[in-house]
């Protein structure tokens, strides 16, 4: 299974929020793909930014550090990144390394909005 | 005990064939539990992207060799490089999540993910080059 992004074009722009979403299998082969649209984006100016991985069943640690990477410019500029996942497989990998408390993970990409506009 | 060997080119699009292999082995009867099986995907594509790391520089044309072992007991993974090798006790220890400067790493989750995800490891100097010894436990038929 391949990573698929949509690309900037084709996200969903929400409340002023970009969209990702990712699918498959985030590995340290696949990983690079993400790692480019993320800092693209980020670069341009979009730096509030939703990473949808309901489609990801599965995401190493290189994975983890393109996130990482992306939130820490996202939040330097202001913005941030939130997550959206709610497969166990991915959780408990965010949970062992202590990143879900780094990130901010929730249900749904209208959760992830409404945490964004709320501010929570 | 049934012996499984896997030889890949050092190359980085091979992991998702090696975590199918393995998973795959892990789950002849008796099978591991399914979430058992996820941490074994996981710590046989950190181990096996380091090994695939350090030995392409030493022996870009020859294998690394993922080697399964089912015991009644348990299911032991290895997985032999030609890197040079490291000490991953002298690895430093990433800040913690709660300090700003943990955003600074982007790297270094994968030994101690590893660690975590396995019930043993070994990481051992071979005469020409790393072996990465991966074990987890096996149910007993009873459980």
């Amino acid at each position: 299974m391949e990573l698929e992004i949509s690309d900037s074009d084709a996200s969903v722009d929400t409340h002023g929020w970009t969209v990702l979403t990712a699918t498959g299998e985030i590995d340290v082969a696949a990983a690079p793909g993400l790692r480019e649209q993320l800092v693209e984006l980020i670069e341009a100016g979009t730096t509030e930014l939703v990473v949808d991985l309901e489609g990801v069943d599965f995401i190493d640690s290189t994975g983890l550090g393109v996130l990482i990477g992306a939130v820490r410019r996202a939040r330097s500029a202001d913005g941030d990144l939130r997550l959206v996942c709610t497969n166990s497989r991915l959780l408990k990998v965010f949970d062992v390394t202590g990143l879900d408390e780094v990130f901010t993970i929730v249900d749904s990409v209208d959760d992830a909005v409404a945490v964004a506009v709320d501010g929570i | 005990m049934a012996e499984i060997h896997l030889e890949i080119p050092p190359r980085l699009d091979y992991l998702a064939v090696v975590r199918l292999v393995v998973a795959s082995a892990a789950a002849l009867d008796p099978p591991l539990p399914e979430s058992r099986l996820d941490d074994l995907r996981l710590a046989v594509t950190e181990a096996c992207s380091n090994a695939i790391k350090a030995h392409r520089p030493e022996a870009e044309d020859e294998p690394v060799v993922i080697s399964c072992r089912l015991a009644d007991d348990r299911f032991q993974v290895d997985i032999r490089d030609r890197g040079p090798g490291f000490d991953p006790d002298a690895l430093s220890a990433l800040p913690d999540v709660a300090d700003p400067k943990r955003l600074q790493h982007e790297s270094g989750l994968g030994i101690s993910l590893i660690r975590v995800l396995t019930d043993d490891v070994t990481f051992a100097a071979a005469p020409d080059g790393t072996i990465v010894s991966m074990t987890l436990n096996r149910p007993s038929p009873s459980a």
